[in-house]
């Protein structure tokens, strides 16, 4: 079975392009809980308490360490006895990988929090700020600037990991292709052509990664 | 209450899945180890073309995403009239994909060894492959075996991914006996505590490595 143009340009690419919103959607979805999940973390992971510091990093260590398939799975197929709501497979898969790479970028913030030089943090003291303030004010600012280009990186990796949705029955690109090949039998095609429009997607995003790494670097010297 | 008829009817099936995903991660892990070494050094070559073909090779295998690359050896290749079994599939994918990544750990923790250490074996007139054997690689090794323990991680939650091709993994089996036995909740969990065992046994053994590799240095 020979590659058939036709069939690629005139009806596997624009029924790709069809979803691909929906491929974005639950990167950026998934990537936006992670962020602000992933700070949570990891300000628990540093918390004095120990009662809260302990099961933080318990809670860090199971999730990095279990396979997100089987976490959204869990997600998908437990969640509705445990909380008797039943989730769109969307919705799951935004808390599923978000919740998975949020553990990531929790260590992402840990190293930056502890790049702020020490006597930042002594200069909060000294000017008499409440915790509130030493870390809105003084240290985030300074903790997540060098981050950021990792952040893009997980980005990306989050954007690779998007197929796995369509175990759970989302109709992103993957899914797309997989029902595609399953109505017309050739599936040479459909799975090619996602494999492609990933690469591109994640070649550039890794060059803008780079460039504005570049760029942040500039800035600081 | 855990209904113990449940547990006890699961866990032959986790056994059976369970020696399938070690096996997976055992023969996947070394060939992509060995693969790490090959594509890191391929793109550190002197000979421009060895690079660029690595290279390219490397970047495609990163950024195509794993599962597509299963669904692709596995749907797609029949199709251009090559036919492998499935569990060859599986871990074929599950190299090229996380030799890829390795190659790139190989790559920078070769650059990240002190330059002066290269200039001291070319002041000692040793030969490029002497260099590289007696005086990078080593001090690289110990610089690349932290990453590796998380490719490791990496590639054991990637065997996951296996069961969808329909590899019998313990995913497979725990999504099979979900429809014939139920207990989601039961079945699911005991399938992560699985997944867990395994990732902290591979945590425990990078440590000792880790720990092996840096004896007596500072």
């Amino acid at each position: 079975m020979a590659w058939d143009w036709n069939f690629t340009l005139n009806e596997v690419v624009p029924e790709l392009l069809n979803v691909i919103h929906v491929t974005i959607m639950a990167t950026l979805g998934a990537f936006a809980l992670a962020v602000v999940l992933g700070l949570v973390l990891a300000l628990g992971c540093r918390s004095n308490k120990k009662w809260i510091s302990w099961p933080t990093r318990g809670v860090v260590e199971f999730i990095r360490l279990t396979p997100p398939l089987v976490q959204l799975f869990f997600i998908f197929f437990v969640f509705p006895h445990l909380f008797g709501l039943t989730l769109k497979p969307m919705v799951a898969g935004i808390l599923g990988l978000g919740i998975h790479y949020s553990t990531y970028l929790s260590e992402v913030y840990r190293a930056g929090i502890e790049s702020v030089p020490k006597g930042q943090w002594e200069a909060a003291i000294a000017l008499n700020f409440s915790p509130l303030q030493k870390w809105k004010s003084v240290i985030l600012p300074q903790a997540i600037r060098p981050i950021i280009p990792v952040m893009g990186n997980y980005l990306i990796v989050l954007f690779k990991e998007t197929p796995l949705l369509a175990a759970i029955g989302l109709m992103e690109l993957l899914g797309q292709a997989k029902s595609i090949g399953s109505v017309t039998f050739r599936y040479l095609e459909p799975i090619t052509m996602v494999g492609i429009i990933f690469l591109i997607l994640s070649y550039t995003a890794s060059l803008l990664v780079k460039r504005l790494e570049w760029k942040l670097d500039l800035n600081g010297k | 209450m855990i209904p113990i008829d449940v547990v006890s009817q699961v866990l032959p099936l986790l056994q059976e899945g369970f020696i399938v995903t070690i096996q997976l991660v055992i023969i996947a892990g070394i060939l992509s180890f060995v693969m790490s070494f090959v594509g890191g050094l391929a793109r550190l070559s002197r000979f421009a073309p060895l690079r660029w073909v690595s290279g390219f090779l490397i970047e495609f295998f990163r950024g195509t995403s794993l599962l597509v690359q299963l669904f692709w050896f596995y749907y797609a290749l029949p199709l251009l009239g090559v036919t492998l079994p499935t569990g060859l599939v599986g871990i074929v994918a599950l190299t090229l994909n996380y030799g890829s990544y390795g190659s790139e750990i190989v790559r920078s923790s070769i650059l990240a060894v002190p330059k002066g250490q290269a200039e001291a074996g070319i002041a000692l007139n040793m030969t490029r492959f002497q260099r590289m054997k007696s005086i990078i690689l080593p001090q690289a090794f110990r610089i690349m075996l932290p990453s590796f323990g998380n490719l490791m991680i990496e590639l054991l939650k990637g065997t996951a991914l296996v069961s969808l091709i329909t590899i019998q993994d313990m995913t497979f089996y725990i999504t099979q006996a979900r429809n014939t036995i139920g207990h989601d909740t039961l079945l699911f969990s005991m399938l992560l505590v699985a997944y867990f065992i395994i990732g902290y046994v591979i945590t425990l053994v990078f440590r000792w490595l880790e720990r092996k590799f840096s004896a007596g240095r500072v």
